[in-house]
């Protein structure tokens, strides 16, 4: 049987066929954060809105393939509402577990759990990390 | 016909039950190629043009016979014939010597949207530095560049032509004999890159008439990190070097230096010597095979490839007429990322992506293409053990929810 079935888990068809939180907005109060992926044309761009150190709401819009656009919805989804201190340890952690570097082993990832089996595929793991790469850059930028 | 073993030359296929369908971006090292490499590290492994000891004697006279090789392979002279790191750098030489010091505002450069970045980009800064003017061939509708379209844009205006010979995403070989003919008739210097046509087809300079060329050793059987630029003697002796220091000059003072005559004085610092021997293997390899059977080859797995590709529903082929053996193509609603990664379960290396030639991926109006290219160590195995894993993969896929 091939791993990939494991890939493509449910979780990651709704969100990749029903994106939340899709599309820009010319909203004050947002900031953006653009990253292509280079070597295979993926393109995400995401806002995020910070308010009483509280992540308020992330957008997002880009092309790429399934597991890139659809962790872009289910980040944005997760950390809605989160704190900014939770969104940063949660985000930090998720990116670990893809690129298999260390992380807290006992971190609830609610339903991004489902892209745990991306560290299985070396050459996808750019594809599941570079929305919640282009949100931690958003955070950078207004959190000090 | 290729012999039938042609697999065993390749040492990568010992450990790997590999389809590979990467080659437009690298080929694999045969046998012959490896061997040339250890020899040099093994037997001489010193410096050359240098030391006056006999080894390195030795390393430099090989390395030499290897140059020489190397031109009468592609019917150049031995002066004519210059190593670089590959062929982007040898394709950037032109640009920034000649381009930079010829070119000047009301010029206007041709190149093409079939053109790989490291032939269009050059230009672009030229174009930028010099104030000349880049003009695109028209493409025809299926993505070819025509003799037709180029007379379009060749004018009284242009000063260079840097088209591809082979287009490294649809496979199609440009008419480029007559289109150099055509600018040549307007005093139109043309630059080839040849990269994806050297390591297929027998390739004459002198025959094509091209003023400049370009090529990688590592797409033809041979080493990464040595390319070479194939140049008219005439423009290279009026070429200034853009990378200077060691082994390029022949007097040095406080003030000023003075350069060697070409191809050394655009090859600063130590070169690619055991590169240098393992692409003089590289061609000795190919010419054993024989480009005309490499050919036929080739498209006899391109034919079957494209035939079966036609009879499954789900699959769009970009380049269904090309006549090298490059296909782009893509599953439905399927991005090639995704899809690629169902192939490499199977051991079949695909690229996916934009190659290396993003105004070509934006002709096709797609976010990116799946590329598959075929050289001598393919079989109608692979061909076969591909089109399986396009079945399988729409199925996979379609059941997925895609």
């Amino acid at each position: 049987m091939r791993d990939l079935k494991n890939l493509y888990r449910q979780i990651i068809m709704d969100h990749y066929k029903n994106p939340r939180h899709k599309g820009l907005t010319s909203e004050e109060g947002y900031i953006k954060e653009h990253i292509k992926n280079p070597s295979c044309g993926d393109d995400i761009t995401i806002q995020s809105k910070i308010e009483d150190n509280t992540v308020k709401d992330i957008r997002h819009e880009g092309t790429g393939c399934s597991i890139c656009c659809s962790s872009a919805s289910v980040l944005a989804t997760l950390l809605k509402d989160k704190s900014v201190a939770e969104a940063q340890t949660f985000t930090r952690n998720y990116i670990n577990m893809i690129t298999n570097q260390s992380y807290d082993k006992n971190f609830d990832f609610e339903d991004a759990i489902a892209y745990q089996g991306v560290k299985d595929f070396p050459a996808r793991t750019k594809c599941a990390t570079i929305a919640w790469l282009a949100f931690e850059q958003t955070l950078k930028k207004q959190v000090k | 016909m290729l012999k039938a073993n042609i697999k065993n030359d390749f040492p990568v296929f010992q450990n790997n039950d590999l389809v590979y369908l990467d080659s437009a971006a690298s080929a694999l090292t045969p046998k012959p190629v490896i061997e040339a490499l250890k020899e040099y590290y093994t037997d001489y492994s010193v410096n050359v043009h240098r030391g006056v000891y006999r080894l390195s004697y030795q390393a430099t006279k090989k390395y030499e016979e290897a140059r020489q090789t190397i031109a009468d392979h592609i019917g150049a002279t031995f002066a004519e014939t210059i190593f670089t790191r590959g062929a982007s750098s040898a394709l950037n030489l032109v640009a920034s010597s000649y381009g930079m010091s010829n070119l000047k505002p009301g010029d206007e450069i041709i190149v093409s949207e079939l053109e790989h970045h490291s032939h269009l980009l050059p230009w672009q800064q030229v174009a930028k530095k010099t104030g000349a003017k880049l003009v695109f061939v028209p493409l025809t509708k299926a993505g070819r560049i025509t003799v037709e379209n180029f007379k379009k844009v060749l004018n009284d205006h242009t000063k260079m032509v840097a088209l591809t010979h082979v287009s490294n995403v649809m496979g199609y070989q440009t008419p480029i004999e007559e289109i150099i003919r055509l600018a040549h008739e307007k005093n139109a210097l043309v630059s080839v890159d040849a990269a994806q046509s050297v390591p297929h087809q027998s390739v004459d300079v002198k025959a094509m008439d091209c003023d400049f060329l370009s090529f990688s050793g590592h797409k033809m059987c041979g080493p990464t990190g040595i390319g070479v630029l194939y140049g008219k003697k005439a423009l290279l002796d009026a070429m200034e070097p853009i990378e200077f220091g060691g082994d390029m000059n022949d007097y040095v003072d406080k003030q000023t230096a003075h350069f060697k005559d070409t191809p050394y004085k655009f090859e600063t610092g130590t070169p690619p010597i055991a590169q240098a021997l393992g692409l003089a293997e590289a061609f000795r390899y190919l010419d054993a095979i024989g480009f005309d059977d490499i050919k036929a080859h080739e498209k006899a797995l391109l034919n079957k490839t494209i035939e079966a590709l036609n009879n499954i529903e789900g699959v769009v082929v970009y380049n269904p007429s090309a006549e090298t053996a490059i296909i782009a193509f893509n599953l439905n609603d399927v991005h090639p990322h995704d899809a690629v990664s169902f192939f490499d379960e199977d051991q079949i290396a695909l690229r996916a992506g934009h190659h290396c030639a993003q105004t070509v991926i934006q002709f096709l109006g797609v976010p990116a293409t799946l590329r598959a290219a075929f050289y001598i160590y393919n079989t109608e195995a692979d061909v076969e053990r591909f089109i399986k894993n396009v079945k399988e993969a729409i199925a996979f896929f379609k059941a997925a929810g895609f």
